[in-house]
């Protein structure tokens, strides 16, 4: 098959359109590198949810869910271990990091593992009423949030070692964000080499293909569906864990508010392709940032701008998967 | 005479019957019946609220399509009376200049998101729609020139639906005032609406959305135009709910993000019109009832239920007040799974 290279060259192509927008080197170096931070902790969260689209049809409108769950757990985790994040070494403050992370991630991913039991199973085919109950489910979860961790925002301060920034010469860049950065391309280059170098992603992309196909060669499609709506929503809770910590705040909202932008990443990529979901993240993480710089007001609409223009140009998205 | 009215959809259910004279009945003598500003403004905010669920159910239950923006429509209706009142002064002038601007703004915005994302598939609609409004609910907040920011907007009404304003002494106690004007005008419009909703959903036009919504394919290839169809349906329950943005303005005199904007209220409306009844204008009117009323007396009843469970330390989170909200999510998914035609639905098999 021949590859579609087009749309990754927007991501350069944005790059070097926005420097002589924005002017000083210094200034777009900072922005560059938050942008692909942001979109990188976007992608983590979008993945799970573009691949269970395009492998059963199931658009999860309840996905913020775990992305708060993820964020809530992971800060009552950091918070039990204030003395190691505030310790000044880069390995305290990681063995805090580590398990907080590891929790918010065990417990999304069970409650995914729930959540598609009780609330997807009985609504496979049916879109409509996916969307209703999955947003009843949206409603419910950030309630219950609210329930165990009261309705107060919780304050989580970054750990000692992730604080402040690299300077090169007047160069800035903060070091959560390379953090971020790091994670994301990890987590991108795990996802890709299971989907295109094991048995496993070889079923999960014939899946979204043509999922009767690979049921009629016997294989059992549901149980990888629930494989893949449970590691969606653990990585959506890995996510959520560093989307807190980056806000530096946690409310029930944070859900509902990034499942927006994951929302415009997934049409942009086009519903079903984890290769789409990687660059429209990209695309919607350095225009964010490119334009919150040149144009503070009007930041959040240059997200739908983005949007409208990719499906101008193409209407299933960047990268159109689902045939259905 | 009363089959024209109801365009000859008539309730089909005696209780459904009874509950429906009940609420237009009751809704016509509340200031007389429940003096007092604050049950005042329930029966106000049930009227327009009417409105708005019914014109989500033309989406909804009668297209089968799922917009996130309709609190969008809401608010440009509501923002744009509050504008013009805020801008040109306190007259009726201010009030049809505000009512149609926000009538053109909703439409054309309508046609746009339509067009281009009906075109593809209707889950596409679903999660545009959620990112436009969002978008726009913070770019309302943003320009505080213009909407007054985070606190919204005070002005001051047509001098005729002022409490200032007395024409006559009392009746049943009930001082004539410009506020009753207010309610009733709030009354007459929402009841216009609905039936004129009740209208197109009765009409060949109505008949021909249903067909989408059972099976697009097919109303595609008996000759009818999918995408212009579904279009048209989500512009005529913008302009409603534009028209019902105008009501709240006119009642209110104060227009902010938190009661025209926010996602709260989008949820209220998918409340509404799911526990009421999917694809009948009747569900609309029974759901924004009741959620009108659970919101304002259900944090009572849970906050009885919450001080007897004081000791036990989740168990009384949650029944705590203001987790109202979280009770009735369980109800909406429940009435997803199990009565999919909602309460009318029900009472209709029963018949």
């Amino acid at each position: 098959m021949k590859r579609d290279w087009l749309p990754l060259l927007l991501i350069p192509a944005l790059m070097i359109g926005a420097l002589p927008l924005i002017g000083s080197p210094a200034s777009w170096v900072t922005l560059t590198v938050a942008g692909l931070a942001m979109g990188l902790m976007i992608f983590i969260m979008a993945s799970g949810l573009t691949l269970t689209f395009g492998l059963m049809d199931v658009l999860n409108f309840g996905h913020g869910a775990f992305i708060a769950v993820g964020a809530f757990v992971a800060a009552s985790v950091m918070l039990a271990l204030a003395p190691w994040m505030t310790a000044d070494s880069i390995w305290l403050n990681l063995a805090a990091i580590g398990p907080a992370v590891l929790a918010a991630m065990v417990v999304s991913g069970v409650l995914g593992l729930g959540f598609e039991r009780i609330i997807v199973r009985p609504v496979y085919g049916q879109h409509l009423k996916q969307i209703l109950v999955t947003t009843g489910g949206l409603i419910v979860a950030e309630q219950l949030l609210k329930v165990i961790w009261g309705p107060d925002q919780i304050t989580l301060s970054r750990p000692t070692a992730l604080r402040g920034a690299f300077l090169f010469g007047d160069v800035a860049i903060e070091k959560y964000r390379v953090l971020a950065v790091v994670v994301g391309l990890v987590v991108f280059a795990a996802l890709a080499l299971t989907l295109n170098r094991t048995r496993l992603g070889l079923l999960i992309r014939a899946g979204v293909e043509n999922g009767e196909m690979v049921e009629a060669l016997g294989y059992r499609i549901r149980r990888l569906f629930v494989g893949v709506f449970v590691v969606g929503s653990a990585l959506a809770g890995l996510g959520g864990a560093m989307w807190g910590l980056y806000q530096e705040t946690v409310t029930a909202a944070i859900g509902a508010q990034v499942a927006v932008l994951v929302f415009i990443v997934i049409i942009i990529g086009g519903l079903g392709s984890v290769g789409g979901c990687f660059v429209g993240a990209l695309l919607v993480g350095l225009t964010a940032n490119y334009i919150g710089f040149l144009a503070p007001k009007v930041a959040l609409g240059s997200n739908i701008l983005l949007m409208a223009l990719v499906l101008l140009w193409r209407p299933q998205g960047l990268y159109p998967v689902a045939k259905r | 005479m009363l089959r024209s009215i109801l365009s000859d959809d008539l309730p089909r259910s005696r209780w459904l019957a009874l509950a429906l004279v009940a609420i237009l009945v009751g809704l016509a003598v509340a200031p007389f019946l429940f003096p007092g500003a604050k049950s005042l403004n329930v029966a106000a905010k049930i009227c327009v609220f009417i409105v708005l669920a019914a014109s989500f159910d033309l989406l909804l239950g009668y297209t089968g399509i799922v917009s996130f923006a309709h609190t969008m429509f809401f608010g440009i209706g509501a923002y744009g009376v509050a504008i013009s009142l805020t801008r040109m002064g306190a007259g009726w002038d201010a009030v049809a200049v505000g009512t149609v601007a926000g009538l053109v703004v909703a439409i054309v915005l309508a046609t746009v998101i339509g067009l281009f994302s009906l075109r593809v598939r209707t889950i596409f609609f679903a999660m545009i729609t959620l990112a436009v409004a969002s978008a726009f609910a913070i770019l309302a907040s943003q320009l505080s020139d213009l909407t007054g920011g985070e606190d919204g907007l005070n002005y001051r009404l047509p001098a005729v639906l002022r409490a200032s304003f007395s024409f006559g002494d009392t009746l049943f106690g009930v001082r004539l005032n410009g506020r009753l004007l207010d309610y009733y005008l709030v009354y007459v419009a929402s009841l216009v609406l609905l039936l004129l909703l009740l209208r197109i959903v009765n009409s060949p036009f109505g008949s021909v959305l249903m067909a989408i919504r059972e099976n697009p394919f097919r109303a595609e290839a008996i000759g009818y135009r999918t995408v212009v169809y579904r279009t048209m349906a989500s512009c005529i329950a913008a302009a409603t709910a534009a028209l019902a943005g105008a009501l709240l303005a006119l009642w209110s005199s104060q227009t902010n993000p938190d009661t025209t904007l926010s996602f709260d209220i989008m949820v209220d409306i998918l409340l509404m019109v799911v526990i009421g009844g999917m694809g009948t204008m009747y569900g609309a009117v029974i759901g924004a009832v009741l959620l009108v009323f659970a919101q304002n007396y259900l944090q009572d009843l849970l906050a009885i239920a919450n001080k007897a469970l004081a000791g036990v330390p989740l168990l009384a989170n949650l029944f705590h007040p203001d987790r109202w909200l979280l009770w009735l999510g369980v109800a909406f998914i429940l009435c997803v799974y199990f009565f999919p035609a909602g309460i009318v639905g029900r009472l209709r098999q029963k018949r």
